[in-house]
């Protein structure tokens, strides 16, 4: 039986006690998610946007699936999205690529949203923060979907914490909608402080308009297999995007990104910077398109993905891609994988400090770039500390974990 | 302070070192001379654990110490410094954090509290004053954009701050100005402590001129083929190093 099986079955079961803890925007397009989950299967391995992460083996081990109810602390911005105080119909499952397994799954199995909701021309000065805690006494599978809806000149930072600490195995879909309107400003941020237990499927997809400035950080620093999608679709002229990325690996985590910057308007600037640190038998992915259309003239692009290769068994893989329609633009990308310099290396040992001490800090100046783009000074702080921490040692490194035994 | 018995070693497959006997009592400064590729930074590298260099015979003692069983750091924390031929750019690693983690592993080593910030910044202060070197230079990453008389400089500078016992100068002279030479060899006599021993490498009269050495070795091809006092010297710069090789044939 391939893996999908029993999420189907899971659904037919379920479906009933789902829609009723659902609300009707939701419901709505259940069913033909489920159609397309069913039809589609998990992807494998020849799906070009899946070659670098084993969806169905992930998706192998019987979970229980949680229903439990969202949390929603009292906020004017953060909402159950059966509380929404705007029609979101026009927002919800219109945003995402429809057409992704992931995505039909969580949208077929999902009972709750959350909506984040910035009104026109309203700036929210302290960061929005959604922490997502994994907690449990079972394998569990958790469908998590997030709406967030930016009205013209609304300007906002969201934190998103994925956290566990149980030694419990948890299979997390997320599903992250977002939709900036004209001269909207969203820096959007993911912290994964998982364990090796832990899988995660993160599908992203954002949608902006006219003069919009969208800065989306993904921090991958605790986890098991990690699968993060981004993809950006720039609709409106002058509009940007920077997506930057730190995956940090080390025992048998796997870390797989995979963006999509779609230009589909002229006059719009994209950045992109990954950068990964892998060790010990630790498995990096990194797959990147710049889809420039026909029509997008004065496109500004540049990718980079630089990848440090901290151990002989550790594996980077690195696929850099530009496709250009249009004849006016400046678009470059490159990808670098590299190894320990061990002249810098003997160098600090020469001067007493030690060598795995010596191996951290050459580790933490290589990601130090991307910390450094964090607009927001107290959490660029706090992920200073996180990272370093993180580099001096790997306390998920457990004796009793599957993952590493592998 | 340090004895070198029969030492062998070899790069890959070459054998560079073919056999050293060096001893070096607490206080004394040995200059070694010799040709290009005599093995003058085998010596050095062997002495500091670099792991490019493989000790295929012979002992090295360091106050009765194993030296040769030591990893790189714990040479290092023992007292062992290396000021580098061509010390190496650390992109992203400020110099203050460098030094930190370096003068802190030291203490540790020698059973000492590691320093306060406070204190550490007045220590970095201090003795950056001994070789003249700006502060500019302690907020950038380790070397890097820094000039050649810079970097050495900053090799000084970090003995300062480490306070070794013994310490290796590996062309410290070369591409030095007049001036720049006389900082770096003013600040390494201020740091001498009648214990501090060390070898300087060389090809010049020049540095010695400033740090007077007590012994004077000549290696050629892997061997220290001439020993003697500082007149060795100055007769090798007026009259090469033809002579010493035509007395070995």
């Amino acid at each position: 039986m391939k893996s999908e099986q029993q999420y189907i079955e899971l659904y037919q079961e379920a479906a009933s006690i789902i829609k009723a803890k659902s609300c009707p925007v939701m419901n709505a397009v259940r069913n033909e998610a489920f159609s397309t989950f069913q039809c589609l299967g998990f992807p494998s391995k020849k799906v070009e946007r899946y070659k670098y992460t084993d969806v169905d083996a992930a998706f192998a081990p019987n979970y229980g699936i949680s229903l439990s109810p969202l949390t929603v602390k009292p906020s004017s911005y953060i909402f159950n999205i059966k509380d929404a105080p705007i029609d979101v119909t026009p927002y919800y499952h219109r945003v995402a690529d429809v057409t992704d397994a992931i995505t039909a799954l969580n949208t077929a199995l999902v009972h709750e949203t959350l909506l984040v909701y910035v009104p026109k021309n309203t700036v929210v000065e302290d960061p929005v923060v959604v922490d997502n805690y994994l907690r449990g006494t079972a394998a569990t599978m958790m469908n998590r979907r997030v709406l967030i809806v930016m009205e013209q000149g609304a300007k906002a930072t969201i934190v998103m914490n994925d956290k566990a600490t149980d030694k419990q195995q948890y299979l997390t879909t997320q599903v992250v909608e977002v939709y900036c309107h004209d001269n909207a400003t969203l820096d959007l941020y993911e912290i994964e402080e998982t364990t090796p237990l832990c899988a995660r499927f993160s599908n992203v997809y954002i949608r902006e308009g006219r003069d919009c400035s969208v800065k989306h950080n993904v921090f991958t620093l605790f986890n098991g297999l990690t699968r993060n999608l981004c993809d950006v679709y720039l609709q409106g002229e002058h509009g940007e995007v920077t997506l930057n990325g730190c995956a940090i690996g080390s025992g048998s985590r796997h870390i797989d990104n995979n963006t999509l910057i779609h230009h589909q308007v002229p006059q719009c600037v994209s950045r992109e910077c990954y950068k990964y640190v892998v060790d010990d038998k630790s498995v990096g992915a990194f797959a990147g398109k710049i889809l420039v259309d026909k029509d997008a003239q004065k496109t500004s692009s540049h990718e980079t993905n630089a990848n440090l290769c901290a151990s002989s068994d550790a594996r980077m893989y690195t696929q850099p891609m530009l496709e250009i329609y249009a004849d006016d633009v400046k678009c470059a990308h490159g990808s670098t994988v590299g190894v320990m310099d061990e002249a810098a290396l003997f160098y600090m040992r020469q001067r007493g400090i030690p060598e795995d001490e010596a191996r951290a800090l050459l580790k933490n100046a290589f990601m130090g770039e991307v910390v450094d783009q964090v607009k927001n000074e107290a959490l660029r702080q706090k992920l200073y500390v996180k990272v370093e921490k993180r580099f001096r040692g790997d306390f998920e490194k457990c004796e009793d974990c599957q993952l590493c035994k592998k | 302070m340090l004895q070198i018995k029969n030492l062998h070693a070899k790069v890959g497959d070459k054998e560079i070192l073919k056999g050293i006997n060096l001893t070096i009592n607490d206080g004394e400064i040995h200059a070694v001379m010799g040709t290009n590729g005599a093995g003058k930074s085998t010596l050095s590298n062997v002495i500091v654990g670099n792991p490019n260099y493989e000790v295929t015979e012979g002992s090295i003692l360091f106050n009765g110490q194993d030296l040769l069983q030591m990893s790189p750091e714990e040479r290092a924390q023992a007292g062992v410094f290396l000021s580098f031929q061509a010390p190496v750019e650390i992109p992203g690693v400020s110099m203050t954090n460098f030094m930190r983690a370096a003068v802190n592993a030291r203490r540790q080593a020698l059973g000492k509290e590691p320093l306060k910030s406070t204190d550490f910044l007045k220590l970095m202060r201090e003795k950056r004053k001994l070789v003249e070197i700006d502060q500019k230079l302690m907020n950038r990453s380790v070397n890097e954009g820094f000039s050649g008389g810079e970097r050495k400089r900053n090799e000084i500078f970090q003995m300062a701050m480490l306070d070794p016992t013994f310490c290796i100068l590996d062309e410290t002279d070369s591409g030095l100005d007049v001036d720049a030479l006389r900082i770096v060899a003013d600040g390494f006599n201020k740091l001498r402590t009648a214990e501090t021993s060390a070898i300087v490498i060389t090809h010049y009269q020049r540095l010695l001129d400033y740090i007077r050495p007590d012994f004077v070795h000549v290696l050629i091809d892997g061997r220290i083929v001439k020993e003697g006092t500082a007149d060795l010297a100055r007769q090798i710069e007026e009259t090469g190093f033809d002579w010493i090789k035509e007395e070995l044939v």
